[in-house]
């Protein structure tokens, strides 16, 4: 598990009882997060990493599982 | 160190506001309640003294103001008229909103002209069948062959919705939500002024109608699906901290009132302060609205800082500034007596005004919903935790 991953499931520990889930389940569709946590997380994102979410970023794939927000992290540093 | 004092900008920013409140609306609040209606001179002066456009950021033209100073001048104008702090309560939504989701288009023709006042804007969620239930808005639009948007609804209880010039307007797409700019010029929109509330009576509130209005691709704000979750919750979180800091303005609007007609109102004797039931609606008074502003300097840190619980603890913070304004009004009503529900005072306007916030950006009863939960999270959270200690322990 890298640093990303870490501290994003560190955030997630706050919102879902088993912050352990695999990685690849969609949070949403598995009805662990609700609307609330979907802001949260785009602040999350941008406090801890420095970087901009906007509406380029409006994808459901950036966001719906451990992995995918990860990769989503990973891309936007660079 | 924890500090809870204000520094000396803030000291004179709030001062600035309270000059400004006490010369532009205080004497006037009571007429305009009565009229029904806030004049454009009103909003111009507010225009003219940068108010309208004070969060856009400076490179837009605006003044670029932070949380807490902004809290500060939703606090002064709750203090004068909670009417007049809903136009600059959905004016920052609209803005917030562009400032966040805009695209680069949306904010250069935009903000330069809602920093000045040029553009008002109204905010469009709440239909006729559905308040609470947001998710479920019936409005709709249809992209056509050309990649266009046409849109049918429905929007009622609009702040500024007769005086607005934009609104960010929210509809299904293939069951998906999004949000849209419309334009009052556009064809097919109509905005029907309506009277007679209980309170917000000088918010220029109105019924929204779109039949057929058609809007480009360039005017959707962020992307379907994304309407309620993104877009509005932004709307609503800045919607949120305006008005819990305008529901401390109203409560100690309703604390000054009940304090002036205390003294000088004599009973069996003596003046009313020194009554000891009176004291306890005093204290109560006093209590709530200092407890209130703390909420609302706490929820200003964490927006300052981005913190993600600032969402929580804005709601949080409304939540309670607008029950506090509510007990806070109903008791000076009472200190008053039958003073106090004639139109000679102004404390049956802020008892009227106070219960629209219990209702607005989200009722007390939802706000119910999400702080329990997010409080039972909370302790799951802290149980684990726990557990894990002991466990290594």
């Amino acid at each position: 598990m890298n640093e990303i991953e870490t501290k994003v499931r560190s955030f997630l520990g706050k919102y879902v009882s088993d912050p352990e889930v695999d990685g690849d389940l969609d949070l949403f569709s598995a009805g662990l997060v609700n609307s609330l946590y979907a802001m949260q997380l785009v602040l999350f994102i941008e406090q801890e990493y420095g970087i901009q979410v906007t509406n380029e970023d409006l994808d459901y794939e950036n966001f719906k599982s451990v992995q995918a927000i990860v990769q989503f992290i990973t891309l936007k540093q660079k | 160190m924890l500090n809870f004092d204000l520094t000396e900008d803030q000291i004179q920013a709030k001062k600035t506001y309270q000059q400004w409140v006490d010369q532009h609306v205080v004497p006037f609040a009571d007429t305009f309640d009565e009229q029904q209606e806030t004049p454009q001179s009103l909003i111009d002066q507010m225009a003219k003294d940068g108010h309208l456009g004070a969060l856009v950021p400076v490179e837009y033209g605006g003044v670029g103001l932070d949380p807490l100073k902004w809290g500060l001048f939703c606090e002064e104008l709750g203090r004068s008229s909670a009417s007049l702090l809903s136009l600059v309560t959905v004016q920052s939504m609209a803005i917030q909103t562009l400032v966040k989701w805009g695209s680069t288009q949306q904010k250069e023709k935009w903000l330069p002209k809602l920093a000045t006042g040029e553009t008002i804007a109204a905010f469009g969620l709440t239909e006729p069948s559905v308040g609470s239930d947001a998710r479920n808005i019936e409005s709709s639009a249809v992209r056509s062959d050309d990649g266009n948007y046409v849109i049918n609804g429905k929007k009622r209880w609009i702040s500024f919705g007769a005086t607005a010039t934009l609104y960010l307007v929210f509809v299904q797409l293939n069951n998906m939500p999004v949000a849209f700019l419309v334009e009052r010029d556009m064809k097919g929109f109509t905005a029907e002024p309506i009277k007679g509330m209980l309170g917000f009576r000088s918010a220029n509130l109105a019924d929204l109608s779109l039949q057929d209005v058609l809007v480009s691709e360039d005017s959707m704000v962020g992307k379907p699906g994304f309407g309620f979750s993104h877009i509005a919750a932004t709307a609503l979180d800045q919607g949120r901290y305006s008005i819990a800091w305008g529901c401390v303005g109203l409560s100690q609007a309703a604390l000054e009132a009940s304090m002036d007609y205390a003294s000088n109102r004599v009973q069996f004797g003596k003046p009313l302060v020194e009554h000891q039931l009176i004291q306890e609606m005093l204290t109560e008074m006093i209590v709530e609205t200092k407890a209130a502003r703390m909420l609302c300097m706490h929820a200003s840190f964490l927006k300052s800082s981005g913190e993600p619980s600032l969402i929580m603890e804005t709601s949080t913070a409304k939540y309670y500034a607008s029950k506090a304004a509510t007990k806070s009004t109903n008791s000076a009503v009472q200190i008053h007596g039958a003073n106090g529900c004639s139109s000679d005072f102004p404390v049956q306007r802020y008892f009227r005004d106070a219960r629209i916030m219990e209702i607005i950006e989200g009722s007390s009863q939802m706000q119910q919903i999400i702080i329990a939960k997010a409080g039972h999270q909370e302790f799951t959270v802290q149980q684990r935790e726990r557990n894990a200690q002991s466990n290594r322990g």
